[in-house]
């Protein structure tokens, strides 16, 4: 062989060799001199988080969420997500208890029967908050209702929730509860309710338009007719600005309210209830009517946790 | 120390020889991580970090011993080396000394060791024969042009999103489209020369 080309090749490898050992010490050097002590069950923590990174917890990431567990800045049950499951598992780690962390879930809050009464035709952007920029808040007779559009589909990381016939409709088993659909809806239909009660009632309206104007529009919205707000055994509705408002933090799940609506606008588990024969009279229910269903659902007012916020 | 040189290599790193847009360095970051302006930016602010700090550590290493030892056909092999050793070494003394920077930078920083951008910035300044003071200032701003460029690009595919495609360009087909399209436009650049 050429000397020339072997002197060349030997000092190339011994120089890119003597190069490479310098790097190395420096870099184990450098990883002793700079390591930085982790929390090990921070690690742990974060490998039992779901890792969806939907940053429902309100920290950037799954990750963010195991650095603040387990620095003691953040309790072991913001985990939507992960539900009871992953709370009990954690706080097994940080030794603390779980505590009840009430389930949470999405509730959108409009029938979608505004398709029906369109004011005009939109071809735009598919998209609800370009939609709803447009005069009248988008192309619903109704102002408040849902545009059906999906902006809501699309931040949802869980593929819980989608357009069936114009409203979004929130599947139940999927949806974790993390507020992305929530932040997305631009016409602020959406809230995270708790579910606590057997049966989960829900009041699927937020036109806050006279009754007059809600007949034009809608064929369920709520005319404020507050019907509701008597029947219901524990006061937990109100009547804001026209519209029932259910108060969990009361609300037993009795359903009383959805058999007394006559817009039909109450669900009991995502059904309208059928409605018992004799429908009530505009003026004031009789009280006596309202127990029959309640003794059931009266053992199942469990103890609130945080559940205030969920009201908008 | 002739500034307008100095000038010329700046402009030319920025706009008119963008390393994105005019020389096609650094695309997978450029297409993987412009999703949004936010992290676009943080991804543009580590490489104007890295490639101005690996054009300062590679131009004693290429004039010191690749020279020296007539070894000027290992350039490649040895700025590998030397940028993914530095970039480890800069995550750990980061992560020690300047916490917030590191967040700052987060997972972006470990990101550009297989950056080719930085590879070619350092090795374009073995071939201009740039001095010490050249080849800092042609990585830095080289780094800059890399920042304009995702900025734009991930403006341009923020608004995308809200837009309606025929089915077989929708995500990635169309912002390659987009992509194209940017360099075009940076080829108005080309014909601009300072000071000779």
């Amino acid at each position: 062989m050429n000397p020339e080309l072997l002197n060349a090749l030997i000092i190339g490898t011994v120089v890119l060799a003597v190069l490479g050992a310098l790097f190395a010490l420096v870099l184990a050097f450098a990883a002793k001199a700079f390591a930085v002590e982790k929390d090990p069950r921070e690690e742990a923590i974060a490998a039992i988080l779901p890792g969806a990174n939907c940053g429902g917890c309100g920290f950037p990431g799954c990750g963010g969420y195991a650095a603040a567990v387990a620095a003691g800045k953040a309790p072991v049950n913001a985990c939507a997500a992960g539900g009871a499951a992953v709370a009990a598992q954690i706080g097994e780690i940080m030794g603390v208890s779980a505590g009840d962390s009430v389930k949470m879930l999405a509730q959108v809050h409009c029938t979608g029967c505004g398709q029906n009464f369109k004011k005009y035709e939109y071809v735009g952007l598919k998209d609800c908050t370009a939609a709803s920029i447009l005069p009248g808040g988008g192309d619903l007779g109704c102002g408040y209702g849902c545009l059906g559009l999906g902006s809501c589909v699309k931040a949802c990381p869980f593929d819980a929730i989608h357009v069936v016939d114009g409203v979004a409709k929130v599947d139940e088993d999927a949806c974790k509860s993390c507020g992305k659909c929530v932040e997305a809806c631009p016409k602020h239909l959406i809230s995270l309710v708790p579910y606590k009660t057997k049966r989960h009632v829900a009041i699927t309206c937020s036109s806050h338009d006279k009754g007059v104007d809600v007949r034009k529009s809608c064929d369920n919205g709520c005319i404020g007719c507050s019907l509701c707000v008597k029947a219901c055994p524990k006061e937990a509705i109100n009547m804001v600005n026209n519209l029932a408002v259910i108060d969990y933090e009361k609300c037993i799940g009795c359903g009383i309210c959805a058999q007394k609506c006559p817009r039909k606008l109450i669900t009991v588990d995502g059904k309208v209830p059928e409605v018992k024969p004799a429908p009530p009279k505009p003026a004031a229910p009789k009280p006596e009517e309202a127990p029959k269903a309640e003794p059931a659902a009266k053992a199942e007012e469990a103890p609130k946790a945080a559940a205030g916020e969920a009201q908008k | 120390m002739e500034w307008t040189k100095l000038f010329s290599i700046a402009l030319g790193a920025v706009l008119v020889n963008n390393f994105i847009v005019a020389q096609f360095l650094g695309i997978c970051p450029f297409m993987g991580v412009s999703k949004k302006v936010e992290t676009a930016s943080g991804m543009g602010m580590a490489v104007i970090f890295v490639m101005g700090l690996a054009s300062a550590i590679c131009w004693p290493i290429n004039e010191f011993i690749l020279v020296r030892f007539n070894l000027g056909f290992m350039q490649t092999v040895t700025y590998i080396l030397v940028i993914a050793s530095l970039v480890q070494f800069i995550e750990m003394f980061l992560q020690k000394a300047m916490p917030a920077l590191y967040e700052a930078l987060g997972v972006y920083l470990p990101l550009i060791t297989t950056n080719c951008a930085v590879l070619g910035v350092v090795l374009q300044n073995t071939q201009n024969s740039y001095n010490f003071i050249e080849s800092v200032v042609y990585g830095v701003t080289g780094g800059v042009g890399f920042l304009v460029v995702i900025v734009l690009f991930a403006s341009i595919r923020e608004r995308m999103e809200f837009s309606e495609f025929p089915k077989s360009f929708e995500g990635f087909p169309i912002a390659l489209v987009a992509a194209g399209l940017i360099a075009l436009s940076f080829m108005g650049f080309s014909g601009l020369k300072v000071f000779g």
